[in-house]
């Protein structure tokens, strides 16, 4: 009994460790004053002062045009390399595996200096194209683990079914492939979606004059002296990421449901 | 079918090779050459950025980096794994939400994060101000290394919460009952079964902490001023102000051998290969 209580005033300390900074960030944001430690009255100036800033409005409309553009085009290249990595076969499916693997596991530092220093290389001009090719390259790693699991699940008689009846191999992915793997799809395109949105690092390498995206500016802002316009822009972003991952999870768990329920027909 | 399908790889085949190989082969290209080298005609190689990291100076930021994430590392593993254990004795219909509750800061903008612990830890943050609140003097923790290494452990607490739990909750329940069968009692239990068992996850938590930690630059410049330099603000300072981009691509491949040395130390102990792609 006593065991229980500690364990559960343990777990309290941790989640309080993890979620006061979070607390903090959005009950100031709604603080009259510029202080950050005292509490004088309840105002949305932050957020007022927030949508009338230019350089915000801009980093945000930049933030949120990458991100959907990196989700898109990572979703589409990351699902058709996935189909086409499942059906390879020994050390070409490693080979391709291991560099796919790179900038998952390599420090973002390292990935972000490469592709500043591979645009340096063939004189591309920094700005919005160079900091988009950039996400839609870390992004597409992403993408692809987490289709391959569902293509190796994939029955492969499916399709040849589908092809006996008549359908063509195109016919067939558009109609077998394609549906059998859409959760994957999904969780890809959200997290290539979240992990764009959440990038600094090799944004802040490969950015380019008059470009920046939210992360910059939070990074830039906090370094000169911290403005309290950015916590109202913290809050922001906090609920949007907080719903979306409710959304991914809620997903996640509902496929885990169909998929239990499944078994135990079996 | 399948043979032809795998034609569809062949794109990004093409992709990986100009976005991923290429890129890391011109760091490796840069960290061996010389600042003068302009194109194929000038091209000088030497091991002078190597040679010229292995000074004292240089060494002694390595060395404190790795001596700060290890700290942040240390600690992250103590808190931790009784936090998993927690979880994975926890009722089931309660298990996913505590483990959602430990991965959802993870989601949140890092620098967000970081930014956050800034206006607590500050002199005339929460904190101080309920030291004020309760007469206690005002305690100087922003700007410090301690600012750094507890960053570092809240960033990175998840990862090594996460594959602890996950080696835990895969523990094959009849060994624990065969344990108890043969009268180990709850200490010798855990020091003999659940201990050695869980492995596995430690080993990859410490790998899942350790990597960031080290080759971080935002946290120890948010929250530890100038006062804590470590390998990732070196290299962000020498392509970022310096321009010296071969030393800094040599430092970068430092980097990348340390990380790379970490990851095949954690594959020989990842005993079910569930890692993905095994590298090396």
């Amino acid at each position: 009994m006593v065991r229980k209580y500690l364990s559960k005033i343990y777990m309290g300390i941790i989640f309080i460790f993890l979620y006061a900074p979070i607390v903090v960030l959005a009950v100031f944001s709604f603080n009259e004053s510029k202080s950050r430690g005292h509490w004088t009255g309840f105002s949305l100036r932050w957020y007022i002062e927030l949508f009338h800033d230019q350089d915000i409005r801009m980093a945000f409309y930049y933030t949120i045009t990458i991100a959907i553009i990196t989700a898109i085009v990572s979703t589409i290249l990351g699902t058709i390399a996935a189909i086409g990595i499942n059906a390879m076969k020994g050390r070409q499916k490693a080979l391709i595996l291991n560099v796919n693997y790179l900038p998952v596991v390599n420090p973002d530092i390292v990935t972000g200096i490469s592709l500043m220093i591979l645009y340096i290389s063939f004189n591309m001009d920094f700005g919005f194209n160079t900091m988009l090719i950039s996400h839609i390259v870390f992004s597409i790693p992403y993408v692809i683990l987490s289709i391959l699991p569902k293509l190796k699940q994939l029955d492969v008689h499916m399709t040849e079914a589908a092809m006996d009846l008549g359908a063509t191999p195109m016919y067939a992915l558009r109609k077998v492939i394609i549906p059998e793997i859409k959760p994957g799809i999904v969780t890809g395109f959200l997290m290539a979606f979240t992990l764009s949105i959440d990038d600094f690092i090799i944004s802040y390498f490969t950015k380019g004059e008059g470009v920046t995206n939210l992360s910059i500016i939070i990074y830039s802002m906090a370094r000169r002296g911290v403005r309290p316009t950015i916590n109202a822009l913290s809050t922001i972003m906090l609920t949007v990421v907080l719903l979306l991952m409710i959304l991914i999870n809620k997903r996640a768990n509902g496929h885990d449901k169909s998929k239990k329920t499944n078994r135990s027909e079996v | 079918m399948k043979d032809r399908t795998k034609y569809f790889a062949y794109p990004y085949v093409v992709w990986i090779f100009i976005f991923i190989a290429l890129p890391a082969f011109l760091v490796l290209l840069y960290s061996v050459t010389t600042k003068e080298s302009n194109g194929l005609t000038t091209i000088h190689f030497t091991w002078e950025n190597f040679k010229n990291f292995f000074q004292p100076l240089y060494l002694n930021i390595l060395w404190d980096s790795i001596y700060l994430a290890a700290i942040s590392t240390i600690i992250c593993l103590m808190l931790g794994y009784p936090a998993a254990y927690i979880i994975s004795k926890a009722h089931i219909s309660k298990r996913n939400t505590l483990l959602f509750m430990c991965i959802l800061p993870m989601w949140m903008n890092m620098l967000l994060r970081t930014y956050a612990w800034m206006t607590i830890l500050g002199n005339n943050g929460i904190l101080n101000n309920i030291f004020a609140f309760l007469g206690l003097p005002k305690v100087n923790m922003l700007y410090t290394r301690g600012a750094t290494i507890m960053g570092m452990v809240y960033n990175f607490i998840p990862f090594m919460i996460l594959p602890i739990y996950t080696a835990l909750s895969k523990m094959d329940k009849a060994v624990l009952e065969a344990a108890d069968d043969l009268g180990a009692n709850k200490r010798t239990k855990f020091i003999k079964v659940i201990l050695p068992l869980s492995m596995p996850g430690v080993i990859s938590g410490i790998i899942m902490v350790f990597m960031p930690a080290v080759s971080t630059f935002i946290i120890p410049q948010l929250l530890g001023g100038n006062k804590s330099m470590m390998i990732g603000n070196l290299v962000e300072k020498l392509f970022i102000l310096n321009g010296d981009w071969n030393f800094g691509s040599a430092i970068s491949i430092v980097m990348m051998v340390i990380i790379l040395l970490s990851m095949s130390i954690m594959n020989k102990f990842d005993v079910d290969k569930e890692g993905g792609a095994r590298l090396w």
